[in-house]
């Protein structure tokens, strides 16, 4: 079944009382962060404190996902073989470049759920897209394993892989947010945006929001619990759009039962793509409830 | 685990605590002492989460000194660990908790 991700809460791994409070902001995810929100010297302290209130602590529906640190690096095998155990609902894996990278990850998980009495397969996975080699792979990392369930863009990392600086308008990232969006869309898995790194700048992320809305998103990382109602409210379908697609699924279901292969709606015929939209507004607004 | 030296982890900010392990004489058995601002209350839950801690974690004889700022059981557990961990110069999975 499909989970909202319209927001996803970064929490540094290495901040008890902020992973402790984890749950209670309202976020549909939380993104435990071993990776650049922990020094390099408290990388051992970040992997045992989340691995520990994993453990205990009652997230309720909120889905607990972690990014472990990148493949290339020192720290990827010792965060999968602390986390695995406690069963997170997915990993989230930075600097994804290419299919190998997530089938690696993909074979780490089989073999460490099997010694931990983890359910094979259940734990999930978000390859993040932050180089430019990723954004042209993205299609293939979405594909890679079924285990994918999102694709994720990294805007700082892929920003600073271009040599350009991110912007308040985001123009430099249109390209790879089509493409990832694109990719995620074709292999059937949720596309999710990047941060917005001013938190005083409400109305900058409110508009950065809508636009990656239109584009076809699915959600946003956040970091700070201020930003999950802004941009909860802009995934939201408006009232008006749900009122209008329940309207278009009724008449195309009375259509139907009258056996009439065309769908009318105050005089006008509702193409098959129209009704389509209506039940993905329907879903949404059921989802979002 | 044997302690090898002496190493700390965590912080004094509100909701975490400062774990300091250091070694001791075999045979000495556990010097825990602990400080905390809910010392009254919970000082009795805090000394059997490090206790328990430290047996899973296979540690027979150390200093242990707890520095606890209204701390959940899971971060106390989690703290000590990392304390224990770079005292024995350990690499994670080495000795399963």
């Amino acid at each position: 079944m499909k989970r909202p991700r319209r927001s996803m809460l970064y929490i540094p791994g290495n901040n008890p009382a902020m992973l402790v409070n984890g749950g209670v902001f309202g976020a549909d995810a939380l993104l435990l962060d071993l990776e650049d929100a922990v020094s390099v010297r408290e990388k051992d302290a970040a992997r045992h404190l989340v691995r520990s209130v994993i453990r205990t602590v009652n997230f309720g529906s909120t889905e607990v996902t972690v990014r472990i640190n990148g493949r290339g690096t020192p720290f990827f095998e010792d965060d999968l073989a602390a986390i695995v155990p406690v069963k997170p609902d997915a990993i989230r894996l930075p600097k994804t470049e290419c299919a190998e990278d997530v089938r690696e990850l993909d074979r780490m998980l089989s073999e460490l759920e099997g010694r931990a009495g983890v359910k094979p397969g259940s734990i999930e996975v978000m390859p993040m897209i932050e180089t430019a080699v990723g954004v042209e792979n993205a299609f293939e990392i979405a594909k890679a394993s079924v285990r994918v369930v999102a694709i994720t863009i990294g805007g700082q990392d892929l920003t600073a892989d271009m040599g350009i600086q991110k912007t308040r308008g985001g123009n430099e990232l249109w390209y790879a947010r089509t493409r990832i969006v694109m990719a995620a869309k074709a292999a059937g898995v949720d596309a999710l945006d990047t941060v917005f790194a001013d938190v005083n700048d409400e109305a900058g992320l409110i508009d950065e929001t809508r636009m990656v809305r239109e584009l076809g998103f699915d959600g946003k990382a956040v970091i700070n619990p201020r930003q999950i109602v802004p941009v909860h409210r802009v995934f939201a379908p408006a009232a008006k759009e749900v009122e209008q697609a329940a309207r278009i699924v009724n008449a195309m279901k009375e259509a139907e039962s009258r056996g009439l292969g065309v769908v009318s709606l105050d005089g006008r015929m509702i193409d098959a793509p129209v009704v389509r939209r209506a039940q993905k507004i329907l879903e949404l607004a059921a989802l979002y409830r | 685990m044997k302690i090898l030296c002496t190493a700390q982890a965590g912080t004094v900010e509100s909701s975490d605590a400062l774990v300091t392990v250091g070694p001791t004489e075999p045979g000495r058995g556990l010097d825990l002492k602990i400080e905390s601002v809910v010392e009254r209350q919970f000082g009795e839950q805090i000394r059997q989460v490090v206790s328990e801690t430290l047996c899973s974690l296979g540690v027979d004889d150390a200093e242990v000194r707890i520095n606890d700022r209204g701390a959940l059981d899971c971060v106390i557990s989690a703290r000590v660990e990392t304390a224990v961990r770079r005292a024995a110069n350990a690499q994670y999975g080495e000795v399963r908790p």
